[in-house]
């Protein structure tokens, strides 16, 4: 029984780790094109890497067919675009403050963040 | 590097076949182009290549003409390919539902029947592990997306849910074969498997999903009837040839032909013909408006009665009808403010439900009765499959939807979500008079004649032919009155126009006679001492009664009072009282004397007023009503009273006929009628009330159902939830919510 609940903890914590704590260091530059596809529940790449003071583009490649995944909002910005399935959709990005802004899909199932920074 | 792809573009400004080679070549010089060619007709250049359009229009700008491209494609094409992408992913829902309930159906009606799937000898051993392969070949079929989306945003350290159901239905699945596999390393009584779970909630979840994509094609019905006000064609008359060609390549100062009974196709102004057009798609204006030349038409708009012909003024993305489709897409998606907690706990929800299940299966297995590890599996699962995030991610973006088209199809412009939630707590609204209370078009509404020797006829002929050389509003009116009744306007010598008094003049009639004209207010006439006598009391009435009175003097002697006024709207009392009605200060404020603003102000039935406020002091006004704790609504024409609607918490532009200043204000009515003030009032607390049943109802939804799921009921009554009854709650919660926002549709705005 002492095994199981430990188990049981030792779940939860990385549930907690894993999903709250972790940040992927995975982050996409401004060089060249800014390609995010869109599929199976998820932004790929999810975290993306802008010049601060720059207008930047991202083009957006929705491969779900689920609704979900139709619509991506950039809610601090008050973007929001209609993907179509399997066309790559373009978004404009205004020059922006250092910070780091997050967009989603309307439910907020997806969800990425864009990294704005001065230091490029 | 993109692939080989066709850009197409419009070019303007070719009227010579000459042009036609001369764009080909410039278009052909630049980088990534291998073919380009022009179709004159239909001033179209198509170029094959992997060029940038930009490029290509910079080529073409040199050369001297100007292009937009049209490659990208309609609403109405992306509304179609949309819904075909719809229809076919809803089909395969459906068939995913119906195999997984195929399998699942028989299963559970066998486990409420027969009674309990335990194993216990090798021959039920053989028959569960064919029936778990044929479950596993459901969750492979219907259930593979769920399995996919869960793995890819675990590696992404993001959880949704699909993965709340990969675990729900897996956990159930694997605990199965292991019963099947190892029975003896279980107590008895958990040798249970729960292959009709796995296979039920898969099916219910996709019927679910299905039944949501349904309800949502409802939700932008109204989107879908805008776009659909497009004309398809457009018939231009180009070199004296009518062709018919799509709208998208319909060019700026094209001449276009529209007969009874056709859309317009683009903006324009008629040049040629006579007709009535119906506007009420745009502007919810119910009566046709006569066009004739000179006058603006816009697209989507329908052509009743005459043929007519006009010059394009704004084609594709730039026409009314476009930017409207814009602008109500883009409030569709935009977010109000009382989203926001919903997103944030959206953010936490599902590793939150994750660790709720781990801890309820902990509670179970320590403290629950035999078979603990069965209870513990089950109330683990049922938590999982219970939690829907997806009621709480949708229930403002779905009202917001519907709200947002309810308007739009009222003739009202939301700018964003934010606009439409602060719209319905308005307290105070502030309107200003002339053009919003008042059709803004002053009129000669009385000629006093207070000379016996001169008709009403004379005064007017002659203090029109004064005033036409004035440009104050109020003469304007009187020149129109003149003009109205066919009156010949004489010449006029010596004018002057002293300001904030009036104008004179000296005018020669027939007999080579000079009269003295003098035309202004009391003071002008007691400055040249004109005797007034009663005509002072006369005047005092006119103010009275919302008119702004004048004098009229020939030769040193009073000759007429004319009165001028700014009719009200006929619908405005009605309105204002329809604002009241609703707990909402309606406050009037004007630039006008105050006589004039008591009169309109008491005629309307508005107690607050603010006369003679110069333009620049409004925005002053409205931060004074703030001060005072009020959230102010302005309405205004959105020229003027820019800075005013600006600072208020929400800025209404009136607009007249589809004459929309969409940029200016975060609520904009294309009618002109003030019952739109009403009407976008009454849909934004429609849509806030809406959005609010949802949050509650999906709070309260897992708030409650997690509980019940994890077994609180169990020590009191004994209660266990089936995971098979909380995939159904799950799968209908959020129909529910989508539902809810539907029922916003039927709302009559006008009722409240």
């Amino acid at each position: 029984m002492m095994w199981i609940n430990i188990i049981g903890f030792a779940l939860i914590v990385g549930i907690v780790w894993w999903f709250w704590l972790y940040k992927p260091s995975e982050v996409k530059t401004d060089e060249g094109e800014l390609i995010v596809t869109v599929e199976n529940g998820v932004y790929q790449p999810a975290r993306l890497k802008i010049p601060a003071g720059k207008p930047a583009s991202i083009t957006f490649i929705r491969k779900a067919e689920s609704p979900c995944a139709g619509t991506v909002v950039f809610s601090d910005l008050n973007i929001s675009e209609e993907l179509p399935i399997n066309q790559e959709k373009a978004i404009q990005l205004p020059a922006l403050e250092p910070g780091t802004y997050s967009f989603t899909c309307q439910m907020q199932m997806y969800r990425g963040e864009l990294i704005v920074s001065d230091n490029n | 590097m993109k692939d080989n792809s066709t850009i197409v573009l419009a070019v303007e400004g070719a009227s010579c076949g000459s042009c036609v080679k001369k764009i080909e070549d410039a278009l052909k010089a630049v980088k990534g182009v291998s073919e380009a060619s022009m179709n004159f007709s239909e001033g179209v250049a198509t170029v094959s290549g992997n060029p940038l359009t930009e490029e290509l229009i910079k080529a073409i700008e040199i050369a001297g003409y100007s292009a937009r491209s049209i490659t990208g494609k309609s609403d109405d094409e992306l509304m179609d390919e949309k819904e075909t992408a719809e229809l076919a992913y809803y089909k395969k829902l459906v068939r995913d539902m119906a195999v997984a309930l195929t399998v699942g159906v028989p299963l559970m009606a066998y486990s409420l029947i027969v009674g309990e799937m335990t194993v216990t000898t090798s021959t039920e051993r053989i028959v569960w592990f064919l029936i778990g392969m044929l479950t596993l070949g459901v969750m492979y079929f219907s259930g593979r997306h769920f399995y996919i989306g869960a793995w890819k945003s675990f590696w992404n350290h993001s959880a949704n849910m699909d993965t709340l159901i990969a675990l729900g239905t897996g956990t159930a699945w694997l605990y199965s074969m292991f019963v099947i596999f190892f029975p003896t390393l279980l107590p008895d009584m958990a040798r249970h498997v729960y292959f009709e779970a796995t296979a039920m909630i898969i099916g219910l979840i996709n019927l679910g999903l299905s039944l949501e994509i349904k309800a949502r094609g409802r939700t932008s019905q109204a989107i879908k009837r805008l776009i659909g006000l497009q004309a398809k064609t457009a018939r231009v008359i180009r070199d004296d040839k009518e062709i018919d060609i799509p709208i998208e390549k319909v060019i700026l100062n094209d001449l276009v032909r529209v007969r009874p009974g056709e859309k317009i196709p683009v903006d324009g102004i008629v040049t040629e013909g006579h007709s009535s057009v119906d506007e009420s798609m745009l502007s919810g204006e119910p009566m046709p408006i006569e066009k004739t030349e000179n006058d603006e038409i816009v697209a989507g708009t329908l052509n009743k009665t005459g043929t007519l012909v006009f010059k394009a003024t704004r084609v594709g993305k730039d026409t009314a009808l476009a930017q409207i489709i814009n602008m109500v897409k883009r409030a569709q998606n935009s977010k109000p403010s009382i989203g926001r907690l919903a997103d944030v706990i959206a953010a936490y929800f599902v590793p939150a439900i994750m660790i709720i299940s781990v801890i309820s299966a902990l509670v179970w297995l320590n403290f629950g009765p035999e078979p603990s590890i069965a209870f513990a599996l089950v109330s683990a699962t049922t938590v999982l499959i219970i939690a829907c995030p997806c009621a709480l991610g949708l229930a403002t973006p779905m009202s917001v939807m519907v709200g947002v088209g309810k308007a739009a199809e009222a003739g009202v412009l939301i700018r964003n979500g934010e606009a439409l939630q602060t719209a319905s707590k308005i307290t105070t609204m502030v309107l200003d008079k002339t053009g919003t209370i008042t059709l803004g078009a002053p009129k000669v509404t009385q000629i006093k004649v207070m000379d016996s020797s001169i008709t009403e006829e004379a005064v007017l002929q002659l203090a029109a032919s004064l005033e036409a050389g004035s440009e104050h509003p109020l003469a304007m009116s009187i020149v129109e009155s003149a003009q109205e009744r066919k009156l010949t306007l004489s010449a006029i010598n010596n004018f002057k126009a002293i300001a904030g008094h009036g104008v004179e003049g000296d005018v020669t009639d027939a007999e080579n006679s000079v009269a003295k004209l003098l035309f202004g207010n009391e003071r002008m006439m007691r400055d040249y001492n004109i005797e007034l006598n009663d005509a002072v009391n006369i005047a005092q009435q006119f103010a009275e009664e919302a008119q702004t009175p004048m004098y009229f003097s020939v030769n040193g002697k009073l000759a007429a009072i004319i009165a001028v006024s700014d009719p009200i709207k006929p619908d405005s009392i009605e309105a204002i009282k329809r604002l009241q009605h609703n707990g909402i200060k309606v406050v009037m404020l004007t630039g006008d004397n105050r006589a004039t603003a008591e009169a309109v102000a008491k005629k309307v039935g508005i107690t607050d007023y603010f006369a003679e406020v110069l333009p620049e002091d409004k925005s002053n006004k409205i931060s004074e009503l703030q001060a005072l704790g009020e959230i102010v609504g302005m309405t205004g024409d959105g020229i003027n009273d820019a800075p005013a609607l600006a600072l208020a918490d929400v800025g209404f532009a009136i607009g007249t006929g589809t004459d929309v200043a969409i940029e200016s204000a975060d609520i904009t009515l294309m009618r002109g009628s003030l019952h739109g003030l009403a009407d976008a009032i009454a849909i934004s607390k429609a849509t806030l009330k809406n959005i609010k049943q949802n949050l509650f109802g999906a709070f309260i939804y897992n708030a409650a159902g997690v509980p019940f799921a994890a077994g609180i009921l169990y020590p009191f009554f004994g209660i266990l939830l089936s995971p098979v009854i909380a995939g159904a709650a799950m799968a209908f919660s959020s129909v529910t919510v989508v539902s809810n926002a539907n029922r916003l549709r039927l709302f009559k705005a006008q009722e409240h």
